[in-house]
């Protein structure tokens, strides 16, 4: 459906350097996907959505939607964003202050190159609005909105025409965090039901795992690694995408055999992958396969350590283990009340353990 | 999917037909009578029988003598004096306002914009019936009560000049202070009295040194403005012989022959002074933004609690206002109701009639003058505000190369005094005969070009204020840049609008030092009547005049804040 090939954007930042944003970026996102850029801020993931958008100019590249391609750097072919018809929702949600919220979300099916009889603009709308729970708000100031309202607003407005494709750029950023998991859930309820192709832009990785299908981890303009949530976070391609997605122990060692990864806590074992012998790795593992107990366990990466520190969080608790002269971070369920100072038992799951080169 | 191709034909973008028209019709109006100002001052005089020819005679006649030395000293202590006065006044009186608890201040606040709208010729033909050594009322008044022979005041002096012009633009000084108190966050010097400062030590260390931009900037805007002042000049020094570059200028041109070379000489001065205030002044404000003390935060400065000094303080207000609003205009109000001028006196009480209100309703082409001055500043405030509003998109929401010169040349004609810009003009179209000359066209260009940077400073604090991507996702929507324009910036863009117009619209009502050089028969402006009612000493009908105008431009300056107040503008 929407497929972005080899695109590269770059502008000029206020000192008149050329930032290069957008490196070689290129995925497909099939009908009725969603799909997410996922970085740090700076990554690119903003100008990626953008240039797809057409509000940025990209220097090279293909982007189609279909069979309708958008812009083409070798063909010469470049749509004006009001030409493409692609529903877009803001960081800043960019209501209109001086439209109320039926305007605001009747824009789009006014303005289009397409003359819509009124009635039939009234219907699409209130149906868009209701779709987002705001058909009681239809005639309120758009200024007198709440957050979450003004986001559902956005999103009815991105919605109105009907668009091939919707993209959004952080559009929970700016909710507090009870009404963001809210909206989260909203949103995934949405576009499910709807099929509609979506984009959505975030530097969150718990939103990029709650509602993708499909996530893209970038950083410095590149993407790092493309895949399903639970890929990304189980199976990192690197060293970036593990740090930046969850959090991780990172353990560094040198393969031994195939398997086997000799490091300062000992040699540990490892699902076998295509690394080879003499190549300095570093391990990732996920606090929560960090077990821990206080008998010593059976079975391979078994290690005697000392809880040193640990914090109360509710629903779990996080132990730092000293072991072998380094941390480790474990996530427990509450009920391991080990005191801290005392002996404890840490066991890695070997197939929990993923390793790549330096 | 098949809209593009009924779309593509539709490709011609009238976004670069309105941008590249703004474009280049803000480059015209800045650049060209600059050019040709000073081309001008390097020749000879075209006559019939003689073609210009290139010489360094003006300039050797303006710097030659003994007399521009004398010009240029009068210029500098009239512009150093009537700035530092008005600042003292103003600074002290916005401080009192922000910072103490003297009582009525809101009050005050709202009664100190009012001069304002004084325009500057009635303010000094007011204070010459109030101030002249014959005729002024005070002086009389004081003579009298305290028996003295000479009179105390005289306006017509270099003290004088100061006085009556320091006056009038206090309040300008007064608003700018205000801003710089506002911006002020007090945050800071509390926690300097925190870390153990004192109120002298605060004041010097912290509160001097921030504030210090701000009052460079200030003293600098008001110097610029006092060294183009024309008005106090022309009435005040003329006759008794001080000449300052205004009327210097005023004088080459209306003598016979007229001296345009020599007048563009001085011209060319007089801008060169005033660009390099004006660019010292944006170099301020640049690196204002590293003083940058509004944190956005909403603040209450803390009040400094004058105990019984600030009955002081508000009679120090009442003062001023009797000065600059009640004194002027009692005085020409006065004056109005007499048939030939006279001091007041229970005599002169017995006098009154109305003969000048008469005179000045039947006054041969009132009602054009009035239609004029309507026209002129109703279409140039128009016409600014439209083209400025698409100049600072181009400035600020886009990416284009070299939109920092075009905001630079949009900004141009700030550093023009009225006259220079009127002479620029007058000699512009003197010599490219496109048939403008002698008509409402060559004021209302004259108009559009000096105000057009205020204009373009009221939209583009407007425009920050509006986020990129409200415009956005007007575009994703599928609206042309015409619809965005329109329905999405243009009203969003209204409080900057509409309070950018009313302010065109008022100082182009007032204007008079460029159309004093570009006027003609059927073109005159109400400022140019006023100015020909004082040529000819008709100045009880001068003052009947004068109160109308004021008394007009009083409720049209309330219409319009109610106006703007609908509107949703922020002052």
């Amino acid at each position: 459906m929407l497929k972005v090939e080899s695109l590269n954007t770059e502008y000029p930042n206020e000192r008149g350097e050329v930032v290069k944003a957008a490196q070689d970026v290129s995925f497909e996102v099939p009908e009725g996907k969603l799909f997410t850029l996922l970085g740090p801020s700076g990554c690119g993931k903003t100008t990626t959505l953008r240039s797809i958008a057409g509000l940025e100019r990209p220097r090279s590249g293909e982007i189609s939607v279909g069979d309708r391609v958008v812009y083409s750097g070798s063909r010469g072919i470049f749509v004006a964003p009001n030409r493409r018809g692609f529903g877009m929702v803001f960081q800043s949600y960019a209501i209109w202050p001086h439209m109320n919220v039926f305007k605001n979300a009747a824009f789009p099916l006014e303005v289009g190159a397409r003359r819509i009889p009124r009635k039939e603009i009234r219907e699409k709308v209130m149906r868009v609005l209701t779709a987002v729970q705001l058909d009681g708000f239809a005639d309120r100031e758009a200024t007198k909105l709440s957050g979450g309202q003004q986001q559902r607003l956005a999103l009815a407005r991105a919605l109105a025409m009907e668009p091939p494709l919707l993209l959004l750029d952080e559009p929970l950023s700016n909710l507090d965090a009870k009404l963001r998991e809210l909206m989260r859930f909203e949103l995934k309820r949405l576009q499910r039901e709807l099929g509609i192709t979506t984009v959505y832009v975030t530097h969150d990785q718990s939103e990029a795992l709650a509602l993708s299908h499909s996530i893209a981890v970038m950083s410095d303009g590149r993407i790092r690694q493309i895949g399903p949530p639970r890929d990304i976070y189980e199976r990192p391609a690197s060293r970036f995408v593990a740090d930046f997605v969850g959090t991780t122990n990172f353990i560094d060692g040198e393969m031994l055999a195939a398997g086997r990864v000799r490091t300062s806590i000992g040699e540990v074992e490892i699902a076998a992958g295509e690394l080879r012998e003499g190549e300095r790795v570093v391990l990732s593992v996920r606090p929560e396969d960090v077990e821990l107990s206080e008998a010593r366990p059976e079975g391979a990466n078994v290690w005697q350590g000392r809880v040193d520190q640990k914090v109360f969080l509710g629903e779990f608790v996080d132990f730092q283990v000293k072991l072998g002269g380094r941390i480790l971070l474990s996530r427990r369920h509450p009920s391991l009340r080990t005191p801290i100072g005392d002996t404890i038992y840490v066991c890695l799951h070997p197939e929990k353990c993923v390793a790549f080169k330096v | 999917m098949t809209a593009a191709a009924h779309a593509l034909p539709r490709s011609f973008e009238w976004k670069w037909v309105v941008i590249g028209l703004c474009v280049a019709l803000t480059a015209y109006i800045a650049v060209v009578p600059l050019a040709f100002l000073l081309w001008q001052s390097f020749f000879t005089p075209q006559t019939a029988s003689k073609a210009a020819q290139f010489t360094l005679d003006n300039y050797a006649q303006a710097y030659g003598s003994s007399d521009t030395a004398r010009l240029f000293w009068n210029s500098l202590q009239f512009a150093v004096g009537a700035s530092l006065f008005s600042f003292v006044l103003g600074t002290a009186l916005a401080w009192m306002n922000e910072r103490t608890n003297t009582p009525f201040k809101t009050l005050f606040f709202a009664l100190s914009i009012i001069p304002l709208v004084i325009p500057g010729i009635l303010f000094t033909v007011a204070w010459i019936l109030l101030g002249s050594p014959k005729i002024g009322i005070l002086n009389l008044a004081l003579q009298d009560w305290f028996g003295l022979e000479k009179p105390i005041f005289n306006v017509y002096s270099l003290w004088g000049m100061m006085w009556v012009d320091g006056l009038h633009y206090s309040p300008m000084a007064f608003l700018l202070m205000t801003a710089a108190f506002r911006a002020m966050d007090p945050s800071l010097e509390e926690s300097a009295t925190m870390s153990g400062a004192n109120l002298f030590q605060v004041a010097r260390r912290v509160t001097l040194k921030l504030a210090w931009p701000a009052i460079l900037a200030t003293l600098l805007v008001l110097f610029v403005r006092a060294i183009e002042s024309f008005e106090v000049p022309a009435l005040l020094g003329l006759p008794v012989g001080i000449h300052v570059f205004t009327s210097a200028i005023y004088q080459a041109v209306h003598r016979y022959p007229s001296q345009i070379g020599l007048a563009s000489a001085y011209g060319m001065t007089l801008l060169m002074i005033t660009s390099i205030g004006v660019y010292f002044v944006s170099r301020l404000s640049s690196r204002g933004s590293r003083y940058a003390t509004m944190t956005g935060k909403g603040f209450r400065p803390r009040r400094i609690d004058l105990g019984a000094w600030r009955w002081v303080c508000a009679a120090i207000f009442v003062a001023y206002f009797l000065l600059i609003v009640v004194l002027p205009f009692s005085v020409l109000l006065w004056s109005s109701f007499q048939k030939f001028y006279s001091v007041p006196s229970w005599q002169a009480l017995a006098h009154l009639t109305l003969d000048p209100y008469r005179f000045i309703f039947s006054y041969p082409n009132l009602g054009r003058t009035v239609w004029n001055t309507l026209l002129l500043s109703f279409g140039s405030a128009t016409l600014i505000m439209l083209v400025t509003s698409v100049i600072c998109w181009i400035v600020v929401k886009t990416k284009i190369p070299g939109r920092w010169l075009l905001d630079n040349v949009a900004s141009l004609p700030m550093v023009f005094p009225g006259l220079v810009l009127g002479l620029a003009i007058m000699i512009f179209y003197l010599n490219v005969d496109v048939g403008v000359y002698g008509t409402m066209w060559i004021m209302f260009i004259a108009y559009v070009t000096r105000f057009m940077p205020y204009g373009l400073r009221y939209n583009t604090a407007s425009m920050l204020q509006i986020h990129k991507e409200l415009e956005e996702s007007a575009a994703m929507s599928g609206a042309s840049w015409g619809t965005t324009f329109v329905r999405v910036i243009l009203p969003l863009l209204k409080p900057g609008l509409v309070a950018g117009w009313i302010y065109v619209m008022i100082v182009s009502i007032r204007e008079l030092s460029s159309s004093i050089l570009l006027y003609s028969p059927g073109t005159e402006v109400l400022s140019i009547t006023i100015w020909e009612l004082w040529e000819n000493g008709q100045y009880v009908e001068l003052s009947a005049l004068g109160v109308l105008f004021i008394l007009t431009l009083f409720v049209l300056v309330l219409a319009a804040q109610w106006l703007g107040g609908k509107f949703g503008v922020r002052e």
